[in-house]
Formats: structure tokens, C-alpha cells, sequence
């Protein structure tokens, strides 16, 4: 089984040269810190900025340079800034190669809640809505499992959804699925778990071709 | 040259009054005005309508505002960070609309722009398109989306001349640009307010036409939300 940050070294995996990639708060963020050698991607965070560095030396945190999860961060050589309109002129324009982000919850045919659960937390989509709308390329990080035990893995979201038929990606402590046409095709298991678990923690059906092999994680 | 300089925050405010739409920009406490929240608390005006990124947190930035009850409506895309306002929403005192990040700034430039409404896929399929008219382009679903209508737009800006030009620095950037001139009137507050002619018109973000009250602020606190950092 993963911890956060193994989920975040496995989702580092699908980054591609020259790839520009908006990391959702949470475990999203952590993918910027096991970027692939060799390769060369730039972090966009949608408050405005481009080329995201890592957080600053202590003393060295700077108030008006911040990320999208309000958190002090740098700039790397080549970076900049702009306004929240050419910001997701950006995203909504499809420059963005690809977005990580967390989800509540997942439906086998690619809808994704993740901004409001009725009556108990309402925290807003963010910058979400108008990501998962675009985005060509959508990586979920999330927890298989909720806190009871059920699964978040679904045949249909029960809450209010943040975009339809958008999600291309799981990745959660347990296993690697693909949104497919024909709904969710296990691709890997997490070290030491099985196929087996993975069918149990989740209530959407699974496609399994063959043995699955186990991630490789460093 | 115009002159669209005044000299205190009191008479940046002039004509704000109860019940009035308020643009204000920031993203969390990033680039917020904070001379301006700070005197709408002393003006004690409310009924408002708030039109911003976040609701500040809950001693701090609209924070401030909500704590006094000033205001009626919040339009924002995330309020996550504030216990008080979630409470407020939760229980029904306060009216909230919330609406994606990339449609609120768009609805802000909109209005800066003369762009009565227009299409985007953010939302479609999902509650924020309920009521609101649907068209498919190029194979693509999207919902139609209005400019705002605000009585006031208050931004930050890093600096500013007396023409009323101006220039942000880092992410404090974020909102402030596409509310400048979004608004029947437009204040801004500037941590340097310099004379015309001293910034390089090369450098400026947003040209005085779009603002009609400059004055400097004083005792930016800048808080920092959420303090990250690595060892040397």
C-alpha cells in the first residue's frame, strides 16, 4: 500500500518532456519534488504564476509570491506572472498539458466530485470547475477508501460533481486505474496488494486483462 | 495628465454605500487592499455584496467584513480557509454563490472589457450550470456565462502614479488587474504611489483610463497564509 508521497512519486511517472503541469493542493503538490530525470516540465499554479519553484529558504518567504494553495514558494529562470483572466486563458485554452488533481470521488465514466459535500463542507471548486473542463490530460490523486472503508472509486458520484466524463487517470494508495469507454481497467497494483483487495475496495466494476503487475516505485 | 490621486482611504471610499456591489481583489491574503477592508470595518457599510476570489480567514482580510455581519452575498470560487464564514453559509445568514475561478476572473475582465456575456466549459454538466443556457461548440458542451455588475472595484497594486497606472508585483497580481475598471468606479490602493512620469510606461500593467481613485496605503501587514519552507 502507498502513503502520499508514493502516490505522488507514481503520478510523477507520467510526466513528459516539455510538459506544463498544474498540481491540484494537497497530494498534487508534492509530484513537483520527484520530477523524472532528464526531463524538463514547468509547474503553473492558476493565482498567476509560471515556472514554480521549490519553497523558499526560511527568511527568505516572500508574501506576494505564493502558490495556488496560499503556500510561499519561488521562481525558477524563466518564470512570470500574470492575472487570474490569462491564467485560465491558459488553462481553459489547453496550453496546460496536463492537471493533477484530488478528487472525493470518481464514476467509471471519468466524472469527478470534489468541492462540496451538501450540508456538512463547503469549500468552493476553485479553479477546479474550469480545469477538469479543459484540460486535456486529467491525473486524480486520491485515497481509494474513505474513512469508514467505503469506496470513493464509484459507478456513479453521489456528490455534487465538479465535470463530467474528464477524468483519464487514477492513482490511489492501492492501484494505477484508467478511465477507459468501457469504464475502469485496472493498469497496477501497489506494492503487496492484490488484485483482490483492489476488487473489494471498489464499488465501481473493474476491467483486469491478464496479471497486473506491481508498481515500481523508487 | 489626469490627476486621480486622493489623499486618504476615507475619500478613496466616498459613495460607498450600504447595499452596493463591491468588487476586491486578492487570491487568499495575496495582493488584498487592505486600507480599503480596513475602513469599510470603520464605515460600518453593509448589506454588501462581495465580489472576490476568497473570503480572507477569519481575522484577516474579508474575514474582517464578515465578522461585523457587513456582508449580505459572497461571490467566490473558494472559501475553504474561513471557519466563521462557512458557519455563516452553512446556517443561511449569508448568501454565497460560488462560481469557478477561471468564469469569475472572466466575468471580471468581461465587464473591464464591454463583454456582456460569454461561453465557457467550465461547469457544464454540473450544478453551476443550472438555469443557464447551453451551447455546443466545435463538439464541446458550455454554458453562458454574464459580466459583472459592480458599483465599485478595489484593487492593490505594488505601485502606482498619480494618472492612476499601474504596476503589481508576484502573485499579488492575480485578480486585481481584471477588476480594475470592471466597475462603475475603480479604487486603487498602492504600497508607492509615485508622480506621473517617474514608472516606465513600459512596465505598466494597467493604464490609469481604468482607474478613477488612486491613493498609497499604509502598514501593509501582508500576512502570510500558509508559511512553507525548506532547510538550507
Amino acid at each position: 500500500m502507498l502513503d502520499k508521497i508514493g502516490i505522488a512519486k507514481r503520478i510523477a511517472q507520467e510526466l513528459k518532456d516539455r510538459y506544463f503541469v498544474n498540481l491540484g493542493i494537497g497530494i498534487p503538490t508534492l509530484v513537483a519534488n520527484y520530477i523524472p530525470q532528464g526531463i524538463d516540465v514547468e509547474f503553473q499554479s492558476e493565482n498567476g504564476v509560471l515556472g514554480m519553484g521549490p519553497f523558499p529558504f526560511e527568511g527568505e518567504e516572500d508574501a506576494d509570491i505564493i502558490n495556488a494553495g496560499k503556500q510561499t514558494i519561488t521562481t525558477l529562470p524563466g518564470a512570470s506572472f500574470f492575472d487570474s483572466a490569462l491564467s485560465f486563458g491558459m488553462i481553459r485554452g489547453q496550453h496546460v498539458d496536463l492537471t493533477i488533481l484530488g478528487a472525493m470521488e470518481v464514476a467509471e465514466n471519468g466524472d469527478i466530485a470534489n468541492w462540496k459535500i451538501p450540508g456538512k463542507m463547503v469549500k468552493g471548486m476553485g479553479g477546479a470547475m474550469d480545469l477538469v473542463a479543459s484540460a486535456e490530460n486529467i491525473i486524480v490523486a486520491m485515497m481509494h477508501v474513505n474513512k469508514k472503508g467505503e469506496s470513493k472509486i464509484l459507478k456513479k458520484c453521489s456528490l455534487p460533481l465538479t465535470g463530467v466524463g474528464c477524468v483519464k487517470k487514477i492513482v490511489t494508495e492501492l492501484a494505477v486505474l484508467e478511465v477507459t469507454p468501457k469504464g475502469f481497467k485496472l493498469l497496477e497494483r501497489a506494492p503487496g496488494v492484490t488484485v483482490e483487495h483492489i476488487i473489494a475496495s471498489t464499488e465501481a466494476e473493474l476491467i483486469i486483462e491478464g496479471d497486473i503487475p506491481e508498481m515500481v516505485i523508487d | 495628465m489626469i490627476n486621480k490621486k486622493v489623499n486618504s482611504v476615507q475619500e478613496a471610499l466616498q459613495g460607498v454605500e450600504n447595499g452596493m456591489t463591491i468588487m476586491l481583489g486578492g487570491f487568499g491574503l495575496c495582493g488584498i487592499p487592505e486600507n480599503s477592508i480596513a475602513e469599510l470595518v470603520k464605515k460600518e457599510t453593509n448589506n454588501l455584496t462581495c465580489i472576490s476570489n476568497n473570503a480572507g480567514v477569519d481575522d484577516f482580510g474579508l474575514g474582517l467584513l464578515l465578522q461585523k455581519k457587513q456582508i449580505k452575498k459572497m461571490v467566490s470560487s473558494y472559501v475553504g480557509e474561513n471557519a466563521e464564514f462557512e458557519r455563516q453559509m452553512l446556517s443561511g445568514e449569508l448568501d454565497v454563490e460560488l462560481i469557478p475561478q477561471g468564469t469569475l476572473a472572466e466575468r471580471c475582465r468581461s465587464a473591464q472589457a464591454g463583454i456582456p456575456a460569454f461561453y465557457t466549459p467550465a461547469g457544464y454538466g454540473t450544478e453551476v450550470a443550472e438555469g443557464k443556457e447551453v451551447r455546443e461548440f466545435n463538439g464541446k458542451m458550455h454554458i453562458m456565462e454574464h459580466a459583472f455588475n459592480a458599483d465599485f472595484a478595489i484593487v492593490k497594486a505594488w505601485k502606482g502614479d498619480t494618472a492612476g497606472n499601474l504596476i503589481f508585483k508576484g502573485t499579488a497580481r492575480n485578480f486585481n488587474p481584471c477588476m480594475a475598471g470592471a466597475a462603475k468606479i475603480t479604487v486603487a490602493e498602492v504600497e508607492e504611489l509615485v508622480e506621473a512620469g517617474t514608472l516606465d510606461p513600459n512596465q505598466i500593467h494597467i493604464p490609469g483610463i481604468f482607474v478613477q481613485r488612486i491613493f498609497q496605503g499604509e502598514l501593509y501587514e501582508k500576512r502570510i497564509e500558509q508559511r512553507t519552507v525548506r532547510q538550507k
